[in-house]
């Protein structure tokens, strides 16, 4: 698998050449952040607000009610949590285009709880006017300023930096409110966000070879919530449905895909992978993965705790697939 | 003329008071306890040396220490060590009263998170020794300074030799950026400038209890750039809290560079004292100067804080090479990695 070097780095100054009013404001994290390039090319639009996050939003408020489009580029913990009053009062209320760029999402940080973002989807969720884009994969990453610029409003996006991989193919950009289907399948639904999409890849890919009929999608738009080809494939699914995300199991995903599967009364078995209510520590992401169960192999117990019957696939199973850029495999333009 | 008190540097310090005059406080550093005192508290062996000169040799083996381990794993918080390690050196040894470390030499694992169902959770703040009424308590804010604790922790025996053996690996408590199970840390401060805050409770706390110990905050000055910390000031000094005392790494560095290419807290003196504070402003590397304003004799009801202007790159000159970006220091080449593998030898070597 292809894997790209901070594709948002790149993006953001490509992206931004052709747009005199999209704005960079930072937190003292521009390079942590991958704006220093964005800095470095169009001095006059970037603007350093020091280690002050709270009082950040409200300058980007302002500046978005004078037409600006201000992209705030800091720590997701550093955007939910400590400014959240000011998100939600001066940007959210006024239904401002802001664009919150949060970087570090869950736990794939060793910088320990004060830098995982395990609960951002969830503060942004409850925000009435928000929306949430989240990437999974570096294709993602390049198109996802393209939909949050059209959204009318506040968006918060759950970015990747650093070396991110290429799971899709870079001509099927990330669409609003639309998941990508990865495989179909009518006997168990896996619904994965992030980086847990590469892990449940891994995972399906091996559960396939068993003879498991299992569908993947990867959701990257959860809010709003209400994407039909979500909704179509967990209607389909017979034994039930697995959310996986690197995120606190409440306020998610899992509690996003609760709340249509018990709105719409579709009544299968739901099984949801993530961090179980609780905060995590300082360690690398493998060993954070496996320790909190958000990796291929938990998506393998899950599956067989649905269907009710062991699964004989194990730990080199899975590292032994080899993950190659997808294609979708089915076009969902006209649903 | 500017609305706030000015006042001229003096002798190894200047002083402000909250009403813009200047403070006569004593020159000679009445703190600096004798040598045995010093050494029983630190737990180790008399030397025949004075007590500055023995923070000033703690210090430079916390910043080979440091160095050593930046070596090692290419890459580490270098320039705190330069910038912050005779001001923690001067904690310890000089101004805050601590008993001995309660604590294994060897860190224990990460025990959980705490929860009512996890009994095992521990903070780090028994390395700093028991808390008790008559004893200090250490505050450590920016907790991306861990490495350099613990390096003094290790020159302190408070910490075993080989404890950085566990820096950053998995399960360990010796964590990148220090947690409360980290040693020498006893709150969550990571997302910076809440640890004042909540030294501002413990003190508050103590006062209530009566308990004539006092709270030592370390602080980096990017945390002045947050607004809670100038809400924590403005409590400090409105509860009239005098058991409180506050060191300022001011290494004028941030993540982006040098601070006032990024946003200006300058002038941090005037401000503080305008927020009530007793302020005093140090050479940072100088432990005489350091501890000389935490004189305990002194009754006070407003927070003392110390500003200690140091260097990111002193004692390491190589770094200035460096600037402006030394938030985090990774090696670029073989030849820059060779020339700093020299740069350790040769301070080793001076240091025998
Ligand atoms: C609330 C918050 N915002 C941002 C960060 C990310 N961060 C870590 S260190 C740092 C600033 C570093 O400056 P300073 O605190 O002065 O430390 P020094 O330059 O001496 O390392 C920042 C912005 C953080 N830890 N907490």
């Amino acid at each position: 698998m292809e894997s790209v070097q901070r594709p948002h780095r790149e993006n953001l100054i490509r992206w931004a050449a052709s747009r005199p009013e999209v704005l960079v404001l930072s937190a003292d994290l521009t390079s942590s952040c991958e704006a220093d390039g964005f800095r470095d090319t169009y001095p006059e639009r970037f603007f350093s607000m020091g280690m002050a996050e709270q009082n950040m939003m409200g300058f980007a408020a302002g500046l978005a009610r004078e037409g600006f489009f201000p992209y705030i580029h800091t720590f997701a913990v550093f955007i939910c949590r400590r400014p959240f009053d000011q998100v939600a009062m001066s940007i959210a209320y006024p239904n401002l285009p802001v664009r919150l760029i949060g970087f570090l999402p869950g736990i794939t940080t060793a910088g320990g709880v004060t830098h995982q973002a395990i609960d951002d989807i969830a503060l942004m969720r409850i925000l009435p006017n928000m929306r949430i884009l989240e990437c999974g994969d570096a294709t993602d990453v390049e198109s996802v300023l393209d939909v949050a610029q059209d959204i009318d409003g506040p968006v918060y996006v759950r970015m990747l930096r650093g070396e991110v991989p290429r799971l899709f193919d870079p001509s099927e950009p990330l669409r609003f409110n639309r998941a990508r289907v990865l495989t179909q399948g009518a006997e168990v639904l896996v619904l994965s966000t992030g980086i847990c999409t590469e892990e449940a890849v891994r995972a399906t890919q091996a559960l396939r070879t068993r003879g498991l009929d299992v569908g993947h999608l990867h959701v990257s738009t959860l809010k709003p919530f209400d994407d039909p080809t979500v909704l179509e494939a967990i209607a389909k699914a017979k034994r039930g449905v697995i959310t996986m995300e690197n995120h606190s199991v409440i306020g998610g995903l899992g509690s996003a895909v609760a709340e249509l599967m018990a709105e719409r009364g579709l009544g299968v078995r739901l099984l949801r992978i993530g961090l179980q209510d609780t905060y995590a520590h300082g360690a690398s992401r493998q060993y954070l993965m496996r320790e909190y169960g958000l990796d291929a192999m938990a998506l393998v117990r899950a599956v067989a705790s649905l269907i009710g019957q062991p699964l004989a696939l194990t730990e080199d199973d899975l590292a032994a697939v080899r993950l190659e850029t997808m294609r979708q495999v089915d076009k969902t333009e006209d649903l | 003329m500017t609305a706030f008190p000015r006042s001229t540097l003096a002798g190894s310090g200047r002083i402000l008071a909250a009403n813009g005059a200047t403070l006569l406080l004593p020159r000679i550093p009445s703190v600096l306890r004798p040598e045995t005192t010093l050494m029983a508290q630190a737990g180790i062996q008399p030397r025949a040396q004075s007590p500055a000169a023995h923070i000033r040799g703690v210090a430079d083996a916390v910043r080979r220490r440091v160095l050593e381990h930046t070596l090692n794993n290419n890459g580490g918080y270098l320039s705190q060590a330069c910038s912050s390690a005779e001001i923690l050196a001067t904690l310890y040894l000089s101004v805050m009263r601590l008993g001995p470390s309660q604590e294994p030499l060897d860190p224990r694992p990460f025990a959980g998170v705490p929860s009512s169902a996890n009994p095992g959770a521990f903070t780090g703040a028994g390395y700093n020794g028991t808390k008790a009424p008559e004893l200090d308590r250490f505050i450590f804010s920016p907790v991306h300074y861990a490495l350099v604790l613990y390096s003094l922790l290790i020159e302190l025996d408070r910490l075993g030799p080989d404890a950085l053996d566990d820096f950053n690996r998995d399960g360990s408590t010796v964590e990148l950026i220090g947690a409360e199970h980290s040693p020498g840390h006893e709150v969550t401060a990571g997302s910076l400038a809440q640890a004042i805050s909540q030294a501002g409770g413990i003190a508050l706390a103590r006062r209530m209890r009566g308990e004539t110990g006092r709270v030592w905050v370390f602080m980096s000055d990017g945390e002045f750039q947050e607004g809670q910390t100038w809400e924590a000031f403005a409590a400090l000094a409105y509860h009239r809290l005098g058991n409180i005392g506050i060191y300022v790494d001011a290494n004028a560095q941030q993540c982006d560079g040098p601070m006032d290419a990024v946003m200006g807290i300058e002038p941090l003196a005037e401000r503080l004292c305008a927020f009530g504070a007793e302020v005093h402003e140090v050479d940072g590397h100088d432990p005489v100067a350091l501890a000389a304003p935490a004189d305990s004799a002194i009754e006070r009801d407003r927070p003392l804080v110390v500003i200690a202007r140091t260097d990111p790159c002193r004692g390491l000159e190589q770094l200035r090479e460096r600037a402006p970006k030394l938030h985090y220091v990774r090696f670029k080449s073989d030849a820059e990695f060779a020339t700093y593998r020299s740069l350790l030898d040769s301070l080793r070597a001076e240091a025998c």
